[in-house]
């Protein structure tokens, strides 16, 4: 391939970083606080291995879904525990958090606000970016961004899991069906966790993006488009399940280690 | 209705320049265009500025307002204070001519590098093509082709080393434009990634962010291209099924 | 003194709009050795401004439709001024010519069984415009464009070199042709960005110049649109034919100053859009004229009955042809009934069942055009519009089949060509006509080339010389005035004097006040260095809109008859005597300082295979008695006698 001669002549030559005179430091600071903070969170909740599993109403926290540790509390463990007590450094859930956290990780949108708010490259448009060297996503590690389809992949079972979570979340005292805050909260957050992995730009690719001629698969075709439409959204999705996984695991280990008492609306 | 702006406009060629402060006159409805046009009839006559169309269309009048990249025929002088000052500098990209107008032959350089449309054996008047195949296409085809996406974007604007290797997001969007377009037979997945530097991107969507035509270039052209590449090239099961013969490898078009 | 680069072509092509590509397309493909002289960069030509779509008989939406049809439609657009051959030209060829760009690659918008929607526009009978939204001209001129860079790319896998056999120079503006012995040897340019000169040599020249809309003051053309090619044509001995006809749109904005005169889409008022004048009136009723009395609604309400029942309604009167919109606007304005800034209200504001959700729908891009350049919400807002200069119908008199003009070696297609639109264009032909006659150009200049051998004409050093002289002479000269002011001055001469309404007093005004503005012209002054210098640019150009409308001011104080383009308020009727006559200009007199000669030329009778196409009523309306066939002759006596 010919390549673009260098530029016999030179740019305009403007020392300042960037003249840009609005708020561009907002957005950059908005992520590494928010980030920052909510893997701290995630951290120290993941590995503190209690205050998961509230037994009377069947919560299970998605930090710790699915319990599958020997260290699991009884009941917790849905799917069986094939794995033996672990150290404390390793969750309960060390099938799926790992995952979950490389689905994130490899997204699109996040790399946009991990890349402008962590790495400053850039920080925000037109500003110029402190480093002095830049080869993008072309070798490792970063070329493993594009084994996102996977963990979306892994992520849908994950998700599956959750719903499966929150559906039995909806235990009443007596053993029978019963609603309360805890189970609408855990409700919400898979409706949102749904959402933003459905809003996934490599399942907008699976589900129809990679067709060249929509009219000979109609119905690829309308699930394109409603994926299309989720994920004009998907940013959002992102930072909404960041709060919604917060408030569900924070509200099951209030409950469970009794600092509040659940909000019951039906036995 | 009428004021005094201040304005500070980059002066100078061949790299060497400087801000220079003006007072000019605003008048109501006007944009930063009028007053670059004000500042040559009446303080500056040989102050250099590209424009055309003045309606947003033709993409001539990019230049740097305020430090963000935008079209200066459609930055309304109304966006401002009365008592700002406006500070306007030629695009940071692409080497200057003179004041406001910069050598963007970087843009048609690349743009000679993607193999054009390829119809097969279809014939004129034969193409049959449904609406909904063509919608993906014709977004990107709204491109005025103003260049700021590839001003902008801070692989080149930061590191002018890259340029060879890059086409910028302008061109990456006309690959994908043409791997979507229903009639098109070449496959250039191959070349995105290893010509066009498609791997540079990563996708910080400011290309996006100053697209005067609200082109979503990274959601729509750049992500989906960059899913079709890695489909092609870092997916282990395709790979897989490619050393059994179930997946069939299809030819790979050159860089032209 | 200057070092001046030399380059040799086959063909030169000057314009890279929609016809310069286009030309440049096929003398390339004929294996000429082409370049391509652009006034600014690449794919920024006018032709991106086109909003409609390209007109074209596929029938695709409606199957009657055919070339004849589309040929009928043009010449009654025309009032039978077109110049029949390119009519037909152009209406047969148009459908190859879009399929074409589509095998280029152009994405135009679909009908539901695949093939390219086509959609309704004013005098056309049926559905007959390609168009991809209301960005048809940019899908065009990317098209060509990129056809332009594919053809590169061939000759880059063949000789090594991108720029083998075809070559753009970007932001170049050519001042002067060079002619030796009465042929074309070449063109006379300066390179914008180092203001340098160059020469390339070329038996065959393609004008593709585009227009000549910024000789007025409110115009919807860009600042390129000064009538390059026209002026060059006629400095190199061409002629032009009927420069009275210019199109003025009666629908540009007036507010802001910013984009006075830019488009506003004839479908607004197509969409329930209707006109008001200061006091809040529905003006257009008052301007019906007699012939379209039978046509058009006399109340609001069957008017508005119209949009949904056009089978039982007559039409609005707001969607009369343009010429009396603009004229009708015109009147209210300077009757004083006028918007605050100088035009009438547009407004669409409760006038969709659908409401603003509908407006938006329907209108994307004059919602958008307003709330982003005028910030007005149409929606809850009127617009304010008025006429705006549009489009030039004359151009260089030229061979239909060829696009020759009269000069061996030079051609001319698109805008700057004359002839195809008679007196007054439909919309949607000009793009089809860019296509149709840019490629026949294109195909012309080879030819030419070829006929011409080795035996190929130099351009002579000393008209290089003079050239350079020209071109130089504004930084030489101290003192003189500043271009802005006198190019202001010039439109608004034009603006006032010839515009949408001419009378013989105002136009005898114009011609002294032109005379006037010769002197000024010639005695601008610019400072500053030769790269890219705009003071400099509007300098050379000055010379090209003066000639240019020194030819429309004579050409319209001659044409005593009101049609199309051109309205006479002296003289209101349109006349079967002057249909038969086109005004031809040429420069005549001391080669130094050569002055605008006008005369009168028959114009061809029709083919008898074409007028045969019309109903013999409706020839009546517009060729003498002596020119009607035969048997319409009997018919007009039968009907004569009838009547008694």
């Amino acid at each position: 391939m010919s390549t673009v001669e260098a530029p016999g002549k030179k740019r305009a030559q403007i020392a300042a970083r960037t003249l840009r005179t609005d708020n561009w430091r907002g957005y950059p600071i908005f992520v590494v606080v928010v980030f920052t903070a909510w893997v701290a969170y995630a951290t120290v909740r993941a590995m503190m291995g209690k205050y998961y599993w509230v037994d009377e109403y069947h919560y299970l926290t998605p930090f710790y879904s699915p319990c599958v540790s020997e260290s699991c509390v009884e009941g917790s463990a849905h799917f069986g525990t094939f794995l033996p007590k672990l150290p404390f450094f390793i969750p309960f859930a060390a099938i799926s958090l790992p995952f979950l956290l490389l689905f994130r990780l490899t997204c699109y949108y996040y790399r946009k606000a991990y890349y402008r708010g962590y790495w400053a490259s850039p920080s925000a448009c037109a500003v110029r970016e402190p480093h002095a060297k830049y080869t993008g996503e072309r070798r490792f590690p970063l070329v493993g961004q594009n084994l996102h389809r996977y963990f979306w992949a892994i992520a849908a079972v994950i998700s599956l899991i959750n719903t499966y979570d929150a559906l039995l979340a909806f235990h009443g005292k007596d053993g029978g069906f019963g609603i309360g805050l805890g189970s609408l909260i855990l409700l919400a957050n898979v409706v949102l966790l749904w959402g933003y992995t459905l809003s996934c730009h490599s399942c907008r690719h699976i589900v129809g993006g990679r067709l060249k001629n929509f009219s000979k698969h109609p119905v690829r075709y309308w699930a394109w488009g409603v994926v299309s439409k989720l994920n004009e959204r998907h940013g959002q999705f992102a930072l909404i399940t960041l709060g919604s996984l917060v408030v569900a695991d924070l509200y099951v280990a209030l409950v469970s280690g009794g600092a509040i008492s659940d909000l019951r609306i039906y036995n | 209705m009428s004021y005094q702006a201040k304005f500070r406009v980059w002066r100078g060629d061949d790299g060497d320049g400087e801000l220079v402060d003006y007072t000019v006159e605003v008048n109501e409805g006007e944009v930063v265009l009028d007053i670059i046009h004000r500042l040559q009839a009446t303080q500056a006559p040989d102050l250099a500025v590209r424009w055309n169309c003045k309606a947003g269309k033709c993409g001539s009048c990019s230049a740097e307002i305020n430090g963000m990249p935008r079209l200066m025929c459609m930055t309304r002088m109304s966006t401002f204070t009365e008592d700002e000052t406006i500070t306007v500098t030629p695009v940071r990209t692409f080497p200057v001519i003179r004041d406001l107008v910069t050598d963007v032959s970087f843009n048609y350089e690349k743009a000679r590098q993607i193999p054009s449309f390829d119809p097969g054996d279809t014939k004129p008047g034969e193409f049959r093509m449904m609406q909904q195949d063509v919608q993906r296409s014709q977004e990107f085809r709204k491109c005025i082709e103003c260049f700021l996406c590839n001003n902008v974007c801070h692989v080149i604007r930061d590191h002018e080393e890259n340029k060879p290797q890059f086409a910028g997001p302008r061109f990456l969007m006309r690959i994908a434009e043409l791997e979507m377009h229903p009639a098109d037979e070449s496959d250039r997945r191959q070349i995105a990634q290893d010509d066009h530097g498609l791997g540079f991107c990563n996708i910080t969507k400011c290309c996006t962010e100053v697209c005067p035509e609200h082109i979503k270039i990274t959601d729509n052209a750049l992500i989906p291209m960059k899913e079709r590449v890695a489909g092609k090239r870092y997916d282990p099961l395709v790979w897989l099924g490619s050393k059994l013969g179930i997946v069939k490898k299809g030819q790979d078009t050159p860089s032209a | 003194m200057t070092e001046i680069e030399r380059h040799s072509y086959d063909v030169v092509v000057i314009g890279a709009g929609g016809s310069g590509l286009r030309a440049a397309i096929e003398a390339r493909l004929q294996g000429k050795k082409t370049a391509i002289i652009s006034k600014s960069l690449l794919g920024k030509a006018h032709t991106v401004m086109a909003e409609g779509g390209a007109a074209a008989a596929m029938g695709n939406v409606n199957p009657n439709d055919n070339w004849q049809v589309h040929f009928r439609d043009t010449m009654r657009g025309g009032k039978f001024l077109n110049n029949w051959r390119m009519a037909e030209l152009h209406a047969k060829e148009a459908p190859d010519r879009v399929w074409e760009l589509e095998h280029w690659g152009a994405l135009f918008d679909r009908t539901k069984d695949g093939k390219i929607s086509q959609r309704n526009f004013g005098g056309h009978e049926y559905p007959r415009l390609a168009h991809v939204g209301d960005r048809t001209g940019l899908e065009l001129i990317r098209t060509v464009q990129q056809k332009v860079v594919a053809l590169q790319q061939e000759d880059h896998r063949e000789f090594g070199d991108y720029e083998a056999r075809l070559k753009v120079w970007a932001e170049t503006t050519v001042t002067r042709l060079l002619v030796q012995d009465g042929k074309i040897a070449g063109v006379f340019a300066y390179v914008r960005e180092t203001g340098r000169f160059v020469v390339l040599e070329a038996p065959a020249v393609v004008l593709a110049t585009g227009g000549i809309g910024k000789a007025f003051k409110v115009t919807s053309n860009s600042w390129e649109y000064t009538g390059d090619g026209h002026a060059l044509a006629l400095l190199a001995g061409g002629t032009l034919l009927n420069m009275e006809f210019v199109q003025f749109h009666p629908t540009g904005m007036v507010w802001p100053p910013s984009v006075k005169g830019i488009l506003v889409t004839e479908s607004v008022r197509g969409d329930r859009g209707i006109l008001l004048n200061s006091e809040g009136k529905r003006f257009m009723f008052k301007y019906i004229p007699e012939v379209f009395k039978d046509k058009y609604a006399t109340t609001p309400e069957e008017a508005d009955r119209w949009y949904d029942d056009p089978d039982n309604n007559r039409r609005p009167p707001e969607l009369l042809p343009r010429d009396e919109v603009a004229r009708a606007i015109n009147t209210e304005v300077k009757e004083g009934r006028g918007s605050p800034h100088g035009g009438v209200f547009l407004t669409v504001v409760g006038r969709m069942p659908g409401g603003a959700e509908e407006i938006k729908r329907r209108l994307p891009a004059m919602h958008h055009q307003f709330k982003e350049l005028a910030d007005v919400d149409i929606t809850s807002e009127p617009m304010e519009v008025g006429p705006t200069c549009h489009y030039v119908m004359g151009g260089v008199e030229v061979d239909p089949d060829t696009a020759a003009a009269l000069v061996p070696g030079l051609f001319a297609a698109g805008e700057v060509a004359g002839g195809m639109h008679g007196s007054n264009r439909l919309g949607g032909n000009s793009l089809t006509d860019l296509l149709v006659f840019g490629r026949r150009a294109g195909m012309g200049a080879a030819e030419y080339v070829d006929a011409l051998g080795e035996d190929r004409p130099a351009p002579a050093q000393e008209e290089i010389d003079r050239a350079v002289a020209e071109a130089l002479a504004p930084f030489e000269r101290e003192g003189g005035e500043n271009p802005y002011a006198v190019h202001a001055e010039l439109q608004q001469t034009m603006n006032d004097l010839v515009g949408i309404i001419r009378t013989e007093e105002e136009l005898k005004q114009a011609l002294e006040a032109l005379d006037k503005l010769r002197t000024r012209v010639a005695n601008v002054s610019v400072q500053g260095g030769h790269g890219y210098n705009p003071g400099w640019h509007l300098a050379l150009d000055l010379r090209n809109m003066l000639i240019v409308s020194e030819c429309i001011a004579k050409a319209a104080l001659e044409r005593t008859e009101s049609r199309g383009g051109h309205t006479r308020e002296d003289h209101p009727g349109m006349s079967a005597e002057w249909r038969k006559v086109n005004l031809v200009c040429r420069l005549a007199g001391n080669a130094d300082d050569p002055r605008v000669e006008l005369k009168r030329q028959p114009m061809e009778p029709m083919r008898e295979d074409l007028i045969a196409l019309f109903d013999n009523d409706e020839l009546k309306k517009y060729l003498t008695a002596e020119e009607l066939p035969a048997e319409a002759k009997d018919a007009a006596v039968t009907t004569k006698e009838g009547d008694k």
